[in-house]
């Protein structure tokens, strides 16, 4: 932790970069923190209890000003990173990226390129309990999922924290707000939070990296993370691409090319 | 008012009698790892061991969506079914907390400001609460500082406090409240004369309110907001589970010539909802949004309506994703 500190702290102190996001205590959790100074570095604190994703403030303007900044990223930060890098929406010459190592050692990446050899290593993984969920909803008909998910959804009152805390959810306008025309019910009720769902989810095809952050948002405890990421077990085999990370082939929602197969038409 | 006392089984008979009335009950009920208010019909279904529901129980007055008229055009005419107070159905709130039933003050201020709501009062006008004193309390518990406490009666129709015996002292506290004990009139007993306060949660005081305020009332442009908002996701967890944010946008269920006016909850906290035609947003960033939710709960409310826009219940801060916990930085600003 004192490394972390003290590295933190002389980026800051010699004027490399405004700002490290990092991790402070929290109530009860450590929670995401933003140091502005070299004393304030002092707050920083790293462990497995740091779950936010730090990678969400990236793409956002008036928190990042226009310096370069640093960022203490855990392993679900550093992929948010390289799939926010393939979408463009990173400067990589105004970000710093530091993580902390097994071994406990503060890690500053050179370049995206080094970020992606060093996750490579980190096979993206579900817990026993998600495993679970997904088994018991692949073993159901459509109808029982469908009732499952209603049920689940009938328990949504559209607060967008899913929104919110998705570091690939950067969009200035959502879906959910347009209405001309009206694409999805923007009032709270089973279906219509179905269909923000189904968007949802439909939009992070090929793109969510799994870090399991808009279900830990989720105040009233839906497993909606679970849609995402249920959707990258499907599609990776189909488009050629490594759980978690950036496909090489362009996002599943937003390519298409003359010989995509059509196998899944029944 | 006037103070009974009644023991576990006559509560049981108390309640069984609420629910062979015909009366809607909701009351706390634990479900998939959550404590909510759910519609009940044993006390056996009621949840014991927690702290507080994830979502306040205003969503009985001010459900979610609402639908506040219908309307069909047909040869050129328009028929509009307005919404009908008499569909309301006479609803007990079972088990709400103190800082829940305080809430329903600063939103019947909201709701009866420069116009006088007709749903809302036709909810409230049906609607019971029969509020149980806390015993238990956590960290993000914050009634006292906040003119609230683990037995304050402000709001309930009844409240209860539980002894160790399973029986509880139930203060009597409205007609509605008294109409309600009616019901089983027998199952009540004379007051044992015990003082509730042996038996409720120790809650400390964090905060001078009135200090508060006082450094609100110059703090508009302070940097304060910048610095806590930092980490602000500006989603709407906070105002959604709060037992008095009241804000709400109304949309449109149009299908051809037949429609639906539908209210429905919204938040300060979202970029979008002070986004103007013109493409302005007068709260163009998350720490100016963040600025609107403090002030008006704690500098605005309390100017305009004589009532402050918290009670204390913690709600926002265990739902928050990012820990913006209230009770730290309204206690941070009463010090600076």
């Amino acid at each position: 932790m004192d490394k972390l500190r003290e590295k933190a702290a002389a980026l800051l102190a010699d004027g490399t970069v405004t700002m490290v996001l990092g991790y402070e205590e929290g109530t009860n959790k450590p929670r995401p923190v933003f140091c502005h100074t070299a004393e304030q570095a002092s707050k920083l604190v790293y462990s497995s209890q740091c779950i936010n994703n730090l990678a969400v403030y990236l793409t956002k303007k008036d928190i990042m000003g226009a310096g370069k900044v640093a960022v203490i990223a855990t392993i679900p930060t550093l992929r948010s990173i390289l799939q926010l890098s393939v979408e463009n929406q990173l400067n990589e010459d105004n970000l710093i990226v530091i993580t902390v190592t097994d071994k406990d050692e503060v890690k500053q990446f050179a370049n995206f390129a080094e970020i992606e050899a060093y996750i490579a290593d980190f096979q993206l993984k579900l817990e026993g309990k998600e495993q679970e969920i997904i088994n018991k909803l692949e073993g159901m008909s459509r109808e029982e999922r469908f009732k499952f998910w209603m049920e689940e959804m009938s328990h949504c009152f559209k607060c967008y924290a899913c929104r919110a805390a998705c570091p690939l959810c950067y969009c200035t306008k959502c879906i959910v707000e347009e209405n001309r025309p009206q694409w999805i019910n923007p009032w709270a009720s089973p279906l219509a939070n179905m269909e923000w769902q189904i968007n949802r989810a439909m939009h992070m095809a090929g793109r969510c990296t799994g870090c399991g952050a808009c279900g830990d948002a989720c105040p009233v405890g839906i497993p909606i993370h679970l849609l995402t990421r249920k959707m990258i077990e499907d599609l990776a085999p189909e488009f050629g691409f490594t759980p978690g990370q950036p496909s090489k082939n362009g996002n599943a929602l937003s390519t298409w090319k003359a010989d995509d197969k059509e196998n899944f038409i029944r | 008012m006037e103070t009974k006392y009644i023991s576990k089984n006559g509560l049981n008979e108390w309640f069984s009698q609420i629910v062979k009335s015909g009366k809607r009950v909701y009351a706390p009920v634990e479900e998939r790892g959550k404590v909510e208010f759910k519609k009940v019909q044993a006390l056996s279904e009621v949840a014991e061991e927690y702290i507080q529901t994830t979502q306040s129980i205003k969503s009985a007055v001010f459900p979610r969506a609402e639908v506040l008229f219908s309307y069909e055009k047909e040869n050129g005419n328009v028929k509009v079914e307005d919404f009908n107070p008499d569909t309301v159905k006479e609803t007990v709130l079972w088990k709400v907390h103190p800082c829940d039933a305080a809430g329903f003050k600063p939103l019947t201020a909201i709701f009866n400001w420069d116009y006088t709501d007709k749903l809302y009062n036709a909810h409230l006008e049906k609607t019971t609460l029969v509020t149980f004193s806390c015993a238990k309390a956590d960290k993000s518990c914050f009634c006292t500082s906040v003119n609230g406490g683990p037995g304050n009666t402000s709001g309930s129709d009844v409240l209860l406090t539980m002894l160790p015996d399973g029986g509880a002292i139930v203060e009597i506290l409205t007609p509605k409240g008294e109409a309600l004990v009616q019901l089983a009139a027998s199952a009540f007993e004379n007051d044992k004369g015990e003082d509730k306060s042996k038996y409720l949660a120790d809650v400390p005081l964090a905060f001078d309110l009135e200090e508060v305020r006082a450094r609100l009332a110059t703090a508009f442009d302070s940097p304060v907001w910048k610095e806590q908002s930092e980490r602000c996701l500006g989603c709407g967890a906070c105002a959604f589970v709060c037992p008095t944010c009241a804000c709400f946008d109304i949309q449109e269920d149009a299908h051809g010539s037949k429609g639906k006016r539908i209210r429905c909850w919204d938040s300060c906290g979202f970029s979008l909802f002070t986004l103007h035609t013109s493409g302005h947003n007068p709260r163009a960033v998350q720490s100016q949004r963040w600025r609107q939710r403090i002030l008006h709960k704690f500098s605005y409310m309390p100017d305009r309506l004589s009532v402050f826009g918290c009670t204390g219940c913690g709600r926002c801060s265990r739902a928050c994703p990012v820990d913006m916990n209230i009770l730290e930085h309204i206690t941070s600003i009463s010090k600076k």
